[in-house]
């Protein structure tokens, strides 16, 4: 098998080269745009026979991919940020439809001020829809996950659209080496396409015309049950992926060096690297750190964090969102899967708008986490701020800047 | 080509259990649409009257597969769908069935992009000049004059020209039509499915409710507003135009029927009836109209009547 050198966005490209995608419509934003532009020259090279669209926006790319998982063809679209928000109302209507779909969301902050660095805003926005959510933390998985995200979403105990989460820049524009599989061990892989039902003169159906009240609160149950199911079918697709490939990176969670920990830090994305760099440096210092990695936001992995969390003196949570007036989103269903278990816990809101955190950033929360729990026998904060280290080491500049606002 | 009717298949397209309202010009045109069509159709439907018209899942009213779509989204939905069956080898007529608000105003830029892309889909704007399905607020496709709930005073705009818009995009066909001439529609709709491209029908659908006439009327005042002059009927094929042959006669204005005969029907121009300067807005807005028209059948009226030949050649 090949390996190449490929940034995850390109590495997008070739798994819906791969998974024999027939349908491709998106709409340029930055980060997402060299995935469209990619797949554009991959058809019409004639590397993939697909039919592209090239829209006129985001709201009409995930309605035309829609229109056609509904008439039975595989497709997918991507985007980022305010694409996303552009084509929220299509994320519901495709979810609620139990329509297989893929999509790529490369993340990106949300504006204003215009901003394309990473942060997980724009992703963790779609966590009520209905999609399956999945982080990737770098290129060789954005791969791995992408092909079996149509496996997954395809799977009758699911069909759920999926969306694959990668980081923008950090992963979509950085070339790392990743092995690209042959055709055919990606075919032995991916069935043909399966899907509830499809809308063709043939089957005579229609789609989402009123339907009473209680049978509408079924459709919302039974995909909350999918949700369920899909734990299922994730561990199991990624454990035959390990089996044909080599590479299995846990299903729903990934743990790095949890199993004598006596913390926890809770993580999605590609800057668990920079985490799992600070744990390595903290168990010099005898602090002993684990990173668990959650690969899936939606359906959230309750069960496996609450295995993992057992017996450790405290989980410190880091979010790269936040949902304004509450906490941040990892750490508020961190909070619901712990509660009576008497771990202590602790929100860190960092890294938004695309302000870098490195190790050592990292390993300064995880330590004073630690020492506090040590202390006080048992924290419960839900909300902390790790702010630009700037900002941190001199809070006058704080004032300076928010100025302008107040 | 002269359609007959009669001869038209005809089976239960529209059947008990649909939510319209007696008079209904949409349900009429649906069946118009399956009358041309036949079978191999599939409609897409954006939030409207036709949306709530299906009865309740899981039955339905209407007897066609249906993709119900958001609001915006019907150009591009029926765009991907119809890339799908293309990539399947299958040859199926997408049609889009929308209202004038999700053709003119929020689904105007999907509908925009899809035409300019050529999409190979049938897109039918079912006016009914306003939005009944929330309960008549005006749309940029409600006539000058006319109440609707967020114009109580009557518009203050004219129409807007959506069909002149489409013609402006190069596209393959655009056609007006209206409810109170049944076999003009499905001639217009079965030289539409011969063509490939995108296809563009403006249908004039006058709405009991929202327009506040007689439900036993709705043919009559959609015959109305074309013998008045307000809604010319006419197709454009590839850079090729003609007025409809019913409504040729109504170049001239002398043959006209007056404007008042349209409007006295309806309850929406109630307060202005008695309005001799609002009456004369309404007859210059026809005058207008007319003279954009002239001015499209000289551009797109070839010498040597090649035009008529591309007609009958479909
Ligand atoms: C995004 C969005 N905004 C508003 C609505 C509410 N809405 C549903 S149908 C409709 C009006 C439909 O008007 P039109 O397209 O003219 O069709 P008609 O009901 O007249 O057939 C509106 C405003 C909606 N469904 N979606
Ligand atoms: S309000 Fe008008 S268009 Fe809507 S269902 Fe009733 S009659 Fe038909």
């Amino acid at each position: 098998m090949p390996v190449m050198g490929l940034t995850g966005n390109y590495a997008v490209a070739h798994a819906v080269r791969l998974s024999r995608v027939e349908v491709v419509s998106a709409y340029p934003i930055t980060p997402q745009t060299t995935i469209v532009e990619k797949l554009s020259e991959m058809i019409e090279k004639g590397e993939l026979n697909a039919r592209i669209i090239r829209v006129e926006s985001e709201h009409s790319a995930l309605a035309a991919v829609y229109g056609a998982a509904s008439a039975g063809s595989r497709a997918f679209t991507a985007t980022s940020s305010h694409g996303l928000l552009y084509m929220h109302e299509v994320v519901w209507w495709a979810a609620g439809s139990r329509v297989p779909l893929v999509m790529a969301v490369v993340t990106r902050a949300i504006g204003p001020p215009w901003n394309i660095h990473v942060d997980h805003q724009d992703i963790m926005d779609q966590r009520d829809t209905g999609w399956i959510i999945s982080m990737a933390q770098e290129n060789q998985e954005v791969l791995d996950l992408t092909i079996q995200a149509f496996r997954i979403s395809e799977d009758p105990r699911v069909y759920l659209p999926m969306i694959v989460g990668l980081d923008g820049f950090i992963l979509s524009h950085t070339r790392a080496p990743v092995d690209v599989p042959e055709q055919e061990l990606v075919d032995e892989f991916l069935p043909p396409r399966r899907q509830p039902y499809v809308i063709s003169p043939e089957t005579n159906l229609v789609m989402g015309n009123i339907a009473p009240d209680d049978v509408h609160f079924l459709m919302r149950y039974s995909m909350a049950e999918a949700m369920e199911a899909a734990k299922r079918v994730i561990e199991e697709v990624d454990r035959e992926w390990g089996k044909l490939t080599g590479r299995s990176y846990g299903g729903l969670v990934e743990c790095y060096r949890c199993e004598d920990a006596d913390y926890l830090a809770v993580i999605t994305g590609s800057w668990s690297g920079d985490a799992k760099v600070a744990v390595d440096k903290l168990r010099e210092e005898g602090i002993r750190y684990g990173v668990l990695r959650l690969r899936f936001i939606r359906p959230w992995p309750a069960e496996k964090i609450a295995v993992h969390a057992e017996g450790k003196k405290g989980v410190l949570v880091f979010d790269r969102a936040i949902s304004m007036g509450g906490y941040g989103p990892l750490f508020s269903d961190v909070s619901a899967t712990l509660y009576g278990s008497r771990i202590s816990l602790e929100g860190v809101i960092a890294g938004l708008t695309g302000v870098d955190v490195k190790p050592r950033d990292f390993a300064e929360a995880m330590r004073r986490f630690a020492s506090e729990v040590d202390e006080k026998g048992f924290v419960y904060k839900p909300r902390e701020w790790l702010l630009p280290r700037k900002y941190r080491e001199n809070p006058e500049k704080i004032r300076e800047v928010a100025r302008i606002w107040s | 080509m002269v359609v007959n009717i009669r001869k038209l298949p005809d089976k239960p397209y529209i059947m008990p259990g649909n939510a319209a309202c007696p008079g209904c010009p949409e349900t009429m045109g649906l069946r118009y649409v399956k009358m041309a069509l036949g079978d191999n159709v599939v409609l897409v439907i954006p939030a409207g009257c036709s949306s709530v018209i299906q009865g309740i899942a899981p039955r339905s009213g209407i007897n066609f597969p249906i993709l119900n779509i958001v609001f915006a989204a019907a150009a591009s939905a029926a765009s991907g769908m119809k890339a799908a069956f293309e990539q399947q080898g299958k040859d199926v007529h997408v049609v889009v069935w929308a209202g004038d608000g999700g053709t003119g105003d929020i689904g105007f830029q999907a509908l925009s992009g899809a035409a300019e892309r050529d999409e190979d889909i049938i897109y039918i704007c079912v006016d009914n000049e306003a939005y009944m399905n929330t309960g008549i607020q005006r749309s940029s496709l409600t006539p000058y004059g006319a109440w609707t709930t967020t114009t109580w005073t009557g518009k203050k705009e004219h129409k807007k020209n959506v069909p002149a818009i489409l013609i402006s995009h190069g596209v393959k066909y655009v056609a007006t039509a209206s409810v109170g001439y049944p076999a003009d529609f499905i001639e217009k709709l079965q030289r539409a499915s011969k063509i490939r491209g995108f296809r563009y029908i403006h249908l004039l659908a006058p709405c009991p409710i929202g327009w506040r006439f007689d439900p036993g009327l709705t043919a009559k005042v959609a015959q109305l507003a074309v013998q008045t002059g307000l809604f010319p009927l006419y197709e454009y094929i590839n850079g090729v135009f003609r007025l409809s042959p019913i409504a040729r006669r109504y170049k001239d204005p002398k043959k006209r029927v007056p404007v008042t005969e349209y409007l006295k029907l309806q309850g929406r121009y109630k307060h202005l009836l008695n309005k001799p300067e609002e009456i004369r807005k309404i007859e210059e807005y026809i005058e207008n109209t007319w003279r954009l028209i002239e001015a499209l059948e000289k551009t797109f009226t070839e010498e040597g009547g090649r035009g008529e030949q591309v007609f009958r050649a479909l």
